[in-house]
């Protein structure tokens, strides 16, 4: 049981020590983090209630990509390369999945020779005992649901995150090199910082008590730092901003919307890895911050350009979603509630006047949205999770904090930029990056699938 | 014979179709089409950035008639697709050399 060092066993640890110093004030509380550490102390024994939980975020999650994401970014291409799209997060879905079993759960979670205050190898990336989940079977537990839930639960994060990132290449990457940039991608980036923060006691950035409930930094931050990487690499799209390039099916993206948002509440609330008040609480403060995000981002548009648009009023929703992702198991009601405004206004800045100001082709706004949302709700966890703001983490010095979620949101973006930079640079220079302008021309759907979307 | 090709506002259709059975108009061919007049395009705004939509979804429907009924027809065109605002639309009215009904191989007035 002590290679399931995640965060369902070190956050009640951190609040068990917050709580103690102010014992006589949070007493009540103190009593439920004592119940929750003793639960842990009983060990290996399976709860039905948790594992159904988390049977179903599990199923939640997958229902993000496929095909929540895939109808969201499917609906924002032009109609040429709707398939292309659709088909990339599908195809990602099933590479993740292999390569996780393969030796990505392994690499993330697999805590051998970690111990709290050690930095060594494996603080930074896990070993490979658990390598196609050898030794494990049905019977195994982490914390108290089977350890096989956790893997398929953790899997469908290391689908969508690689997923996310498709939106800002989108209508011109060749499709060969998706699967080898997404491939190396999760061993070289997503591993190691999922393994940073999630990986427990001993784990570099769970070591500095970085707070990133469901993937702020893990999920958002990363895919939005390799979507600004990449769509810079590759350049834009063959005719941006000259020619018209819009949405060619928008009541795919506000389907694409309803999924993500639902799904959500297994990503956040699923990361409680429990059927408690927590799950509860993060699946809360994660509507009421797509819901603030939502009216903010259309609140702006209506102002600016004088009609709030349906595009507009999903975006923010998403931006609302990814923001609150970090803070959704720390923080209140009235926490999800600002950290949707700010993000909706945040995100929608970054998308519109940063976007156009440097002009870059982040096709599919993945960095204005997620990259950027993931930062906001990074940096925001300091303030909302400290109890006077309405969070659960006792007497959380919110200066350190801050500087501490700062310091892990940078360095992982250094460390994404970098890494998603010297792969891209890599795969242009062997197998090439880009489809020709004359496959550009034609769309992806029939260039590179000999298939149509449409036959009508 | 004539053949008259009325571009009209879409939501005026079914009024227009109503109008043209009443004096007995017997077929008709209606296909969506774009395009622009002096109503121009419009502008649509995605996440801030401004398009430029010139083409403007209209209908067009294609009679064939006798020469004799063609005024009427234009008639109750006119009528039932104004709405006195730009982007009303357009009939244009030509001669219509031959028409052959290719199930009975009729041709001329015969096959309208």
């Amino acid at each position: 049981m002590e290679t399931h060092a995640t965060r369902s066993k070190t956050i009640p640890t951190t609040r068990f020590k917050l709580a103690l110093k102010s014992l006589q004030v949070f007493l009540p509380v103190f009593l439920m983090f004592a119940k929750a550490t003793s639960a842990h102390a009983a060990d290996a024994t399976l709860d039905s209630g948790d594992t159904a939980w988390m049977l179903i975020s599990t199923a939640l999650v997958l229902f993000m990509t496929i095909p929540g994401l895939a109808l969201f970014y499917g609906g924002l291409v032009r109609t040429k390369n709707v398939l292309s799209v659709l088909m990339q997060c599908l195809a990602l879905t099933a590479l993740m999945s292999v390569l996780w079993l393969v030796f990505g759960y392994s690499a993330a979670f697999d805590s051998t020779g970690m111990e709290v205050g050690k930095v060594g190898l494996h603080s930074f990336i896990g070993g490979c005992s658990k390598a196609f989940l050898l030794g494990i079977t049905g019977d195994t537990l982490t914390g108290n649901i089977p350890e096989v839930l956790f893997f398929a639960f953790q899997m469908t994060f290391a689908i969508i995150t690689p997923a996310l990132i498709v939106g800002a290449f989108a209508e011109r990457m060749k499709f060969s090199a998706m699967l080898w940039f997404s491939s190396l991608w999760l061993i070289l980036v997503y591993l190691p910082i999922c393994h940073m923060v999630w990986g427990g006691d001993g784990a570099f950035f769970a070591d500095k008590g970085v707070l990133d409930f469901a993937g702020g930094i893990v999920v958002h931050i990363t895919a939005g730092i390799a979507a600004l990487v990449a769509c810079i690499v590759i350049g834009p799209r063959e005719g941006y901003q000259t020619t018209a390039m819009i949405p060619h099916n928008l009541t795919m993206t506000l389907t694409g919307t309803g999924m993500l948002w639902v799904g959500w509440f297994g990503f956040n609330g699923g990361s409680a890895l429990a059927a408690n008040g927590d799950a509860a609480m993060a699946i809360t403060v994660t509507h009421l911050s797509a819901s603030a995000a939502g009216l903010t981002w259309m609140g702006i548009e209506w102002i600016i350009h004088q009609k709030p648009s349906a595009l507009g009023l999903a975006t923010g929703a998403v931006a609302g979603l990814a923001a609150v992702t970090p803070a959704s198991g720390f923080i209140g009601p009235i926490g999800g509630l600002c950290i949707g405004i700010v993000s909706g206004a945040v995100c929608f800045l970054a998308s519109t006047s940063l976007k156009r100001k440097f002009g870059y082709d982040d096709s599919l706004d993945v960095f204005g949205v997620h990259g950027v949302g993931g930062f906001v709700g990074t940096l925001l966890v300091a303030v909302f999770a400290a109890e006077s703001f309405g969070g659960n983490q006792g007497s959380l010095n919110i200066g350190s904090q801050f500087g501490t979620q700062l310091c892990a949101a940078v360095v992982t973006a250094v460390y994404t930029g970098l890494v998603s930079y010297i792969l891209l640079k890599g795969i242009d220079k062997t197998i090439g990056l880009r489809v020709t302008a004359q496959d550009e021309n034609q769309g992806l759907d029939l260039a590179l699938h000999e298939e149509t979307g449409y036959r009508y | 014979m004539k053949k008259i090709e009325a571009i009209i506002k879409p939501f005026r259709l079914d009024a227009v179709k109503d109008a043209l059975a009443e004096i007995g108009v017997a077929g008709m061919t209606v296909s969506e089409v774009k395009g622009f007049g002096r109503q121009k395009g419009h502008t649509e705004v995605y996440r801030g950035s401004e398009y430029q939509v010139d083409f403007l979804p209209k209908v067009k429907l294609d009679i064939a008639i006798d020469d004799e009924r063609a005024a009427e027809v234009v008639a109750a065109i006119t009528k039932e697709a104004h709405t006195g605002k730009l982007g009303d639309g357009k009939i244009f009215v030509s001669d219509l050399i031959n028409v052959i009904r290719i199930r009975t191989g009729e041709e001329g007035p015969d096959a309208l």
